[in-house]
């Protein structure tokens, strides 16, 4: 083999090698999706599937090392606070959701938001209090589902609570919290984006940055099976 | 053996492919550039397209068929590489090339430009202050993106804000398009309405749309994680069924119209406690 053609399978080799591990890199991060959570299926009399979630102003080392200041949601399995935004759920059920609230407001950018929609009854108990909308600026984030048309304000623990809840995983037991119910439809198979509203990404661009761009915190996938 | 006369010859063949393709292209492609007939700025850009392509048809055939006519009777003869004669100071080939260019150049400008800012072209007459309004009663409806949603407010019907958007047929539509947070595009592909959603801008757009159907709105900027999903169906519904719809919704939306700030063209919403 002359040396000219060995130059050239040389650089072949290397440029073959160097795109294999860039498709790699690529195929990881593409695929790296937060664990996903099933949601218990609810006691019979009931129906249905349960959901409990909780939301917190910081998530802390232990659950997520890289950014342990980050807002985020947290879901319950099997006894455990999770850290993963990607729920599973049955197709043409009713949704049972409970949520904590440990974080202070913040507020919605667009008020519209501040009603509670697509929920059974178009209301959410809050506190044990039916409701079927907030106070705008007392919003701390909102669970959403666009494209099930379901929105749900939820309000932030007082800023002079004596007791905010410093780092996740936040116990009712222990910490002030909101605690918000509601139930809603979902249909037919498929997969469905969740997100936060409330530009709740402290210290980013309008706070939609960090955790609000970052799959596993503010937003995720309603996986509808 | 005599040498044909080719520039006769590839002239003849570029007029009758020429007199083939246009037909087609104006009749068979044309409609199928998109993006339909659902509104007159949609029929507008459809023939907007269909010109572009009638104008560019001839000079695509010149260069494709030139290159194949000279594949097969200018083929280098086998056995040796032969240099043709240069070909310098030729000022009609010239003259002509220059005159011809510069011609379709300007045809396609001078349309561009009158159809960008009329009511039924590309540009719909759109902007912050649009060049051209049509005339008559308008509806207006104001498209506010935010990340990653679009909501729509009526302020002709109490200032009511809807998650989607429905639409009577037959009705100029003011479309006041802005953002509450980063750059968005308002997308109504089917209407052939694109604008701009910036904050703290009025972007205008009109589009009178001509037939109950469904239409796709999407987001056309990337505007972060969950550009994707700002994906939504509207719907051209006829007048009276629009008017129920908005009576709905006045009442399905009456406690968030009540936590809503008065109608303005744009918004500089609070909070920005936790924004960079």
């Amino acid at each position: 083999m002359s040396l000219f053609a060995k130059k050239v399978l040389g650089v072949g080799v290397a440029v073959v090698a160097v795109g294999v591990l860039i498709g790699l890199y690529v195929a990881d991060w593409a695929t790296s999706f937060p664990e996903p959570v099933s949601a218990t299926p609810a006691p019979a009399q009931v129906g249905g599937a349960n959901l409990t979630l909780e939301t917190v102003a910081s998530i802390g080392k232990k659950l997520s090392p890289a950014h342990p200041d980050w807002v985020s949601y947290l879901v319950r399995s099997n006894g455990r606070w999770i850290h993963s935004t990607t729920y599973t759920v049955p197709a043409n059920s009713i949704i049972h959701v409970t949520l904590y609230q440990y974080d202070s407001p913040t507020g919605l950018r667009n008020p519209f938001l501040s009603q509670v929609q697509g929920t059974v009854g178009g209301t959410m108990t809050l506190d044990g209090k039916t409701v079927n909308s907030i106070n705008p600026e007392e919003a701390s984030h909102t669970f959403a589902v666009p494209e099930m048309g379901v929105f749900v304000p939820l309000p932030g623990v007082s800023e002079e609570a004596k007791n905010p809840c410093e780092e996740a995983p936040c116990e009712t037991s222990t910490s002030a919290h909101r605690t918000i119910t509601f139930s809603f439809r979902t249909g037919k198979k498929g997969r469905y984006r969740w997100q936060c509203f409330v530009p709740c990404g402290a210290g980013y661009y309008f706070g939609n940055g960090g955790p609000m761009q970052t799959l596993g915190y503010m937003g995720g996938f309603i996986d509808v099976t | 053996m005599s040498e044909p006369n080719h520039a006769r010859r590839f002239t003849l063949l570029w007029l009758l492919a020429t007199v083939i393709a246009l037909p087609i292209v104006i009749w068979v492609i044309g409609p199928l550039i998109g993006p339909g007939n659902g509104s007159d700025q949609a029929s507008g850009q459809g023939t907007d397209a269909t010109v572009l392509a009638v104008i560019a048809t001839p000079v695509i055939l010149l260069v494709m068929l030139y290159l194949l006519y000279s594949v097969i009777f200018f083929r280098q003869p086998s056995g040796g590489a032969l240099e043709g004669p240069a070909v310098r100071g030729d000022s009609k080939v010239q003259t002509t090339w220059i005159v011809i260019t510069s011609v379709l150049v300007l045809i396609v400008a001078v349309y561009g430009t009158v159809r960008l800012e009329s009511a039924n072209g590309a540009g719909s007459g759109s902007g912050a202050t649009p060049l051209s309004v049509p005339s008559g009663p308008k509806l207006p409806v104001q498209v506010i993106a935010q990340q990653w949603y679009f909501t729509y407010r009526f302020p002709t019907y109490g200032g009511v804000e809807t998650p989607h958007l429905v639409l009577p047929v037959n009705t100029q539509i003011e479309l006041n398009v802005t953002s509450l947070d980063v750059i968005h595009s308002f997308w109504a592909y089917q209407l052939g309405v694109k604008a701009d959603a910036n904050p703290q801008v009025n972007n205008v757009a009109f589009v009178k749309p001509t037939k109950v159907m469904r239409f796709e709105v999407r987001c056309s900027e990337l505007c972060g994680i969950w550009h994707g999903s700002m994906f939504d169906y509207g719907h051209v519904v006829s007048v009276p069924a629009f008017k129920q719809w908005i009576a709905r919704a006045q009442v399905t939306y009456a406690a968030a119209k009540a936590a809503l700030p008065p109608y303005s063209k744009t918004y500089a919403p609070e909070p920005t406690r936790r924004g960079g």
